[in-house]
């Protein structure tokens, strides 16, 4: 983004004296445009961390749970990226599990063991090392598919709103027409017919991406409306009109001139939408219709568990349960407190 | 209002034809009819034949015109795993979902309205927050987990209610009602419960935010300086401008109920539609499938449809606006 400024600069009330201000601020500043009055009582900074000092970081500073999601987020994150260098066990080697170990209360209960802290499942794999891998192949996918989500819904909306006419009408109605189901009920028809045409392949993979496409599709359609409307209002400002004397394409125009304008409200939707992608892949592998019961993953652990509730091994279904419903909370607060905070209307 | 209700019925057949289109699409070319009907020993012949038979080799706009029209009446194919008429499938399960889908609702609206009013009007009272928190826990938590811990707590923890099916049902026509059994009726609460959480939580906050927008507004001062009583203004006044988003999104959740009728149908294995559509994807029984996006989309479109004129009817400034356009 940095590398090529736009036309006619956005105006700025402070010279920017280093221009390596990371893009999240950049970003608030420039969708606002704003002196950045409430942190005016501050010394400017003005070395490398000058960002410090954007609202963003001001507002994040002023709430305590907003900082805990974060804080959350991120443990959970680097959980679930360090998982195979910090997980006791690793749930992919068959060999390193034994039947002998199943159905092992946690270390705390009776007949707990302390090789597994949070006990083991049906095949004597340990919980807290299949939480760790089960959480990165959720992020995994959730986190692509929502790369997918907003890479489409980007575009199109992109797309729609710069070419209007005839393009904008068509995909404004596909859009409509999608959002006359819910999000969950698209993807798992998705999920549905592209398990029924890739039924043969036994992939691994294959599922992944399966998975990856049904969520991706079935949540574009919010991306495209908003980068719709802010372009519609984007594309007659004079900078775009500059750009077009000057004979630039219209993709360079929509996706270097434009879309630096609308990755506020996207950044905003793309977190709030991990929150759902996450919660609709651990829904769909529940269904028994995402990643097989072999690939730990969270929907898959619960579904395991699930089935032994009834036997009293609740430590099965609760600890993934805890997880999930704690990495959807987190992510769901940080989406809340982005959107207040790049909301100028709430200030 | 007439041309406003045939553009809305203009939309609302693009889109059943869009979906009509993708499930003939599915029915037609995922999975082959054929091979689905016939033995592994049937010879080329006899498959040429049958698929004449079934219209298979006329032009495609011919086969989409057919599928139209057997879907229009309802006919929707044999089902592969089951081996009986989709459409008897379908009138098997749909009562146990509706009954589901409707409890879920009137638990959304009878316990979301009064919470939503409640913590409008006392912004800051404890019980309040406690209703906020609850509301945030069930948007946060994803359904199956609701059902889960339901089940733990009230089944295998307390006994006190079952954990799968419909209880004993008593069939009135072809309708089979759990709704006159005991035990149909203590199967349908903790399904009842999953199911509305979710939509209650919403019918809350969006209450309670209309509240808090319509308490702000000068008839409700000029109201509180006529000398009305508190309950006069909340409910008279207030509550009654409050209805119309709310009756709104009540009604386009009733679409959503159906969708995540599928996740509680199956934590509780409650036979209904959405455990139907299940165990299809799972089999890739596609004319299962096919039968029910076209009755799910079928269902989605008439509710919007009535949501969009029982707007029109309730809110005379609507009415006012459009005439003056």
């Amino acid at each position: 983004m940095s590398e090529h400024p736009p036309v006619i600069p956005q105006a700025e009330p402070k010279a920017r004296l280093s221009g390596t201000s990371p893009d999240e601020s950049d970003l608030t500043r420039s969708r606002i445009g704003a002196p950045l009055a409430s942190v005016s009582h501050r010394s400017v900074r003005d070395d490398g961390w000058r960002w410090l000092d954007s609202d963003l970081v001001y507002s994040f500073t002023r709430s305590k749970l907003v900082m805990a999601a974060a804080l959350l987020t991120v443990l959970m994150l680097g959980a679930a990226l360090l998982a195979p260098l910090i997980a006791p066990h690793d749930p992919y080697d068959l060999k390193s599990l034994s039947l002998l170990d199943a159905n092992t209360p946690p270390a705390w209960e009776q007949g707990g063991d302390a090789r597994f802290p949070l006990g083991t499942d049906d095949q004597g794999r340990d919980i807290l090392s299949t939480i760790l891998y089960g959480t990165r192949s959720s992020l995994l996918i959730s986190l692509t598919a929502v790369l997918l989500a907003t890479g489409l819904g980007v575009a199109l909306g992109l797309w729609a709103g710069y070419a209007g006419g005839r393009v904008d009408a068509v995909i404004m109605r596909a859009a409509d027409v999608q959002l006359t189901f819910p999000a969950i009920l698209t993807a798992l028809l998705i999920d549905g017919v592209m398990l029924a045409v890739v039924r043969n392949t036994t992939l691994e993979a294959g599922k992944f991406w399966v998975l990856v496409i049904s969520i991706g599709l079935a949540y574009w359609v919010q991306y495209a409306r908003t980068v719709r409307g802010v372009t519609l209002v984007e594309r007659n400002k004079e900078y775009v009109e500059a750009a077009r004397l000057i004979g630039l394409r219209p993709v360079k125009i929509m996706f270097q001139h434009i879309l630096p304008n609308v990755l506020g409200p996207v950044l905003v939707i793309a977190t709030i939408n991990l929150a759902l992608a996450i919660i609709t892949e651990a829904t769909l592998s529940f269904l028994g219709v995402g990643l097989p019961p072999t690939e730990p993953s969270l929907g898959t652990m619960i579904q395991i568990g699930n089935r032994y509730l009834f036997s009293g091994s609740w430590w099965m279904v609760a600890f993934p349960g805890f997880t999930l419903a704690l990495l959807a909370l987190a992510v769901n607060l940080l989406g809340d407190w982005l959107r207040d905070a790049l909301n100028p209307k709430l200030r | 209002m007439l041309a406003f209700a045939i553009r809305r019925l203009f939309e609302a057949l693009l889109v059943m034809i869009t979906v009509a289109l993708l499930a003939f699409v599915l029915f037609r070319y995922v999975g082959d009819p054929v091979n689905q009907m016939v033995g592994q020993d049937t010879s080329l012949e006899d498959r040429l034949k049958l698929r004449h038979e079934l219209g298979l080799d006329d032009p495609v706009l011919v086969q989409f015109a057919r599928f139209i029209a057997n879907a229009a009446t309802l006919n929707f194919g044999i089902s592969y795993q089951m081996k009986q008429p989709v459409i008897s499938i379908i009138s098997d399960r749909l009562p146990a979902t509706i009954e589901l889908a409707l409890a879920a609702a009137l638990i959304a609206v009878a316990l979301g309205i009064p919470m939503g009013v409640y913590t409008g009007i006392h912004r800051d009272s404890w019980l309040s927050k406690v209703f906020l928190t609850v509301s945030l826990v069930g948007i946060s938590l994803p359904t199956f987990l609701i059902g889960i811990l339901l089940i733990y707590v009230f089944s295998v923890w307390l006994h006190l209610l079952p954990t799968f099916g419909r209880g004993e049902v008593v069939s009135i026509g072809f309708w089979r009602t759990g709704l006159l059994t005991v035990s149909g009726l203590k199967a349908l609460i903790l399904p009842a419960i999953t199911l509305g959480l979710f939509q209650m939580t919403l019918v809350t906050r969006l209450v309670r935010a209309e509240m808090l927008e319509v308490l702000r507004t000068d008839y409700i001062k000029f109201a509180r300086a006529r000398g009305l009583s508190e309950r006069a203004i909340n409910f008279g006044h207030a509550l009654k401008n409050t209805l119309v988003p709310v009756i709104t999104v009540i009604g386009l959740q009733l679409g959503s109920i159906v969708a995540f009728a599928i996740i509680t149908e199956t934590v509780f294995q409650w036979p209904g539609m959405g455990l139907m559509f299940i165990q299809a994807v799972q089999h890739a029984d596609i004319p299962v499938m096919a039968a029910y996006l076209m009755l799910v989309a079928f269902l989605f479109v008439l509710i919007n449809f009535i949501v969009d004129l029982v707007y029109v009817r309730i809110d005379p400034r609507i009415r006012i606006l459009r005439r003056a356009a």
